[in-house]
C-alpha cells in the first residue's frame, strides 16, 4: 500500500514532496547601502552542464528576509564583523602580535575571498586555514574553532573586502583534482534519504521543499547570518546540516572532503558577486 | 556583564532645528528566553535586555520594555525630534544588572 | 488552580473558540490587555501594525507599529508560551508614535498591538503571521 509507506517514512515523503508554487527566483535587484549593485543572476560558468543561469540565494527569499541585507546597519551579521575589526587590532598569542602588526588593515585583503579556496603548496586551502595558520605561525596563538563566531567573524570581515567582486575561483591546473573530488561529492547520494546536493539544488531549485523555497545552494554570501541560528554560519556548517538532513553520517567541518566540496560549490557561483556577509532564513 | 555585548547606533550627524530624524539601534545580545533547554534537559535561565531608553539632552524620546520574545541582537527603529544641538544617549539594561551606554552628538545647523 | 471571575469568564468564551485558538494563550493575552488598559474599553482604528504575511523563520520577524497620538503601544504574540513581547513608551521628543523591532514567534499566530492614546482611550489591532518551517528540518 503506497500511502502507508509514504506515511511511515514521513521525513522522506516530506523532503521529496516538492510543489511548483514558486517556480522561479523573484525579480528583485540587490543594491546594498543604496550604492553597491550586486550581480544575483548571470550566465552559468562553462563547466556547469545542467544549469544555464546561476542565481544568488538572496533571490529565493521573502522580501522581509531580503531587506535585512539591503543596508549594512540592518544586517545583524555586522555586529560580528565589528567584533572582528576589534580582534584584528587585538594582540593574541605568545609573539605579542595582532593581525594589524603585519597587515595594515582588512582592506589589504580586497579580492582574496573572491579567489578562495585555492591551492597553496600543493594543498587546497580555505580562508579558515589561512587564518589559523597565521595565528599559529605568526602570532603563536591558539587556533580558532572552525564555526565559532571569532573565526567566522574574521572570515566575514575578510570576505566583506571582496563584496561586489565576482566570484572567480580557479578549477584547472593544480586545483583540478580537488575540484573533481568536490564535484563527485556534489553528485553523490547520501544518507537514508539518498539525496545528493544536486537533487535539491540543481534539479529542484525554485520549487518548494515543504515551506522552504529551494535555492541553488550558492555559497557566495557565506559566512551568512542565518535567522534560524541568529549568528554567522560557516560554509562547512551548512554543508554538514544539509548532509545530516539526508540522514547520513556527515563529513567534519574542516575535513578535506568539505574543502573540496567548498571549491566545487564556489566554482558553481563563478560570476555572481561576493555577498559576504549575507542574511538568510 | 554578558560576553561581547556591543551596541551599534545610526543617527544623522546634522539636522535642522525641530527636524524629525530616523534612528536605528542594534545591540549584540543572546536574549536567552528562559524557554530553552540545554543538552542535559535543564532549562537555560532567562537572560535578556529588559529595558531600552533613549533621551536627547535629558528629555525622553522612547522608553521600551523588552520581553523574551524580542529577537537575538535587539533591533529598534524610531523617529526623534532634534530641537537643538546636543547628545542622544542610548541605554540598555541587562537582567544581570549590566548597563550598556552609547552617546551620539547631533549638530543643528 | 484558583480561578478568578475573569478567568472563569474567559474559559467560558474560550470553549466557543477553542477549535481555532489555543485556550491558555487566549486567556493570557486578554489578561495582558486588561493589565495594560486597567479594564477600560478598547476600540479600533488609528493603529497600524505591519507584519509579514509569511515569516521564513520565526526567530526574527520584523514588525512595525504606529499609532499617531499614542503615549504607549504594547505588542503581544498570542501563540507564544508567554505572549508578552514589549511595550514602547513615547517621550516628548518622539517625532512619531511609530517603532520597529524584530520579534520571535513560536508558530503561526496573531500579533496583537494595543495603544494607549493621550486622552486615556485604548485601541487595538491584530495581524496573523504564518511562520514556516524549513525543508528537511534543517
Amino acid at each position: 500500500m503506497k500511502k502507508a509507506i509514504a506515511i511511515s517514512s514521513g521525513a522522506a515523503a516530506l523532503c521529496l514532496m516538492v510543489t511548483p508554487l514558486l517556480a522561479e527566483p523573484d525579480d528583485d535587484s540587490l543594491v546594498i547601502n543604496e550604492e553597491l549593485q550586486m550581480v544575483t543572476e548571470t550566465e552559468a560558468p562553462d563547466h556547469l552542464e545542467y544549469v544555464n543561469t546561476i542565481y544568488s540565494g538572496w533571490r529565493f527569499r521573502t522580501d522581509e528576509t531580503q531587506a535585512l541585507q539591503l543596508d549594512d546597519f540592518d544586517n545583524p551579521a555586522m555586529l560580528t564583523v565589528d567584533a572582528a575589526i576589534d580582534a584584528f587590532n587585538t594582540v593574541d598569542g605568545s609573539e605579542g602580535k595582532s593581525c594589524a602588526s603585519c597587515h595594515a588593515g582588512p582592506e589589504d585583503f580586497a579580492g582574496l575571498t573572491a579567489s578562495m579556496p585555492k591551492v597553496i603548496d600543493g594543498k587546497l586551502v580555505v580562508m579558515e586555514d589561512l587564518l589559523n595558520n597565521h595565528r599559529a605561525k605568526a602570532m603563536g596563538a591558539e587556533p580558532w574553532k572552525w564555526s565559532g563566531q571569532e573565526m567566522q567573524g574574521m572570515v566575514a570581515l575578510i570576505g566583506l573586502q571582496s563584496r561586489g567582486m565576482p566570484v572567480d575561483v580557479a578549477i584547472d591546473g593544480e586545483a583540478a583534482p580537488f575540484w573533481e573530488k568536490g564535484k563527485e561529492i556534489y553528485y553523490t547520494r547520501y544518507g537514508q534519504l539518498e539525496l545528493s546536493c544536486a537533487n535539491c539544488h540543481e534539479d529542484n531549485y525554485g520549487n518548494m521543499i515543504r515551506a522552504d523555497h529551494l535555492s541553488q545552494g550558492q555559497i557566495n554570501g557565506f559566512p551568512t547570518y542565518r535567522l534560524k541560528q541568529a549568528k554567522l554560519i560557516s560554509k562547512h556548517n551548512r554543508f554538514r546540516g544539509c548532509i545530516r538532513d539526508t540522514r547520513a553520517e556527515t563529513f567534519a567541518e574542516g575535513s578535506d572532503e568539505f574543502r573540496a566540496l567548498e571549491l566545487y560549490v564556489q566554482s558553481r557561483g563563478n560570476g555572481l558577486s561576493v555577498e559576504t556577509p549575507a542574511v538568510r532564513q | 556583564m554578558a560576553d561581547g555585548v556591543k551596541p551599534r547606533v545610526k543617527v544623522p550627524k546634522t539636522a535642522s532645528a525641530g527636524e524629525a530624524v530616523t534612528i536605528k539601534t542594534l545591540i549584540s545580545h543572546q536574549m536567552e528566553s528562559g524557554q530553552r533547554k540545554d543538552k542535559e534537559g535543564n532549562t537555560i535561565p532567562r537572560s535578556i535586555i529588559n529595558r531600552f531608553v533613549v533621551d536627547f539632552n535629558g528629555q525622553n524620546v522612547i522608553d521600551v520594555t523588552l520581553e523574551p520574545a524580542i529577537s537575538t541582537n535587539p533591533y529598534f527603529e524610531f523617529e526623534a525630534i532634534v530641537p537643538e544641538s546636543g547628545d542622544f544617549t542610548f541605554t540598555w539594561y541587562d537582567d544581570d544588572g549590566s548597563v550598556y551606554e552609547e552617546t551620539k552628538s547631533v549638530e543643528v545647523s | 488552580m484558583k480561578l478568578t471571575r475573569r478567568e472563569t469568564l474567559f474559559i467560558g468564551m474560550g470553549a466557543v473558540v477553542a477549535a481555532t485558538v489555543p485556550l491558555p494563550a487566549l486567556a493570557s493575552v486578554e489578561d495582558a490587555v486588561a493589565a495594560f488598559t486597567g479594564g477600560a474599553d478598547v476600540g479600533s482604528g488609528g493603529i497600524t501594525l505591519s507584519t509579514p504575511e509569511i515569516a521564513e523563520n520565526g526567530n526574527t520577524v520584523p514588525v512595525e507599529v504606529s499609532a499617531p497620538g499614542a503615549v504607549s503601544i504594547m505588542l503581544l504574540a498570542a501563540g507564544n508560551p508567554n505572549p508578552d513581547v514589549g511595550t514602547f513608551n513615547f517621550g516628548p521628543l518622539a517625532a512619531s508614535q511609530t517603532a520597529s523591532t524584530r520579534i520571535r514567534l513560536a508558530g503561526t499566530q496573531d500579533v496583537v498591538a494595543v495603544a494607549k492614546m493621550a486622552d486615556g482611550s485604548f485601541v487595538r489591532t491584530a495581524n496573523e503571521v504564518k511562520v514556516t518551517i524549513g525543508g528537511c528540518g534543517g
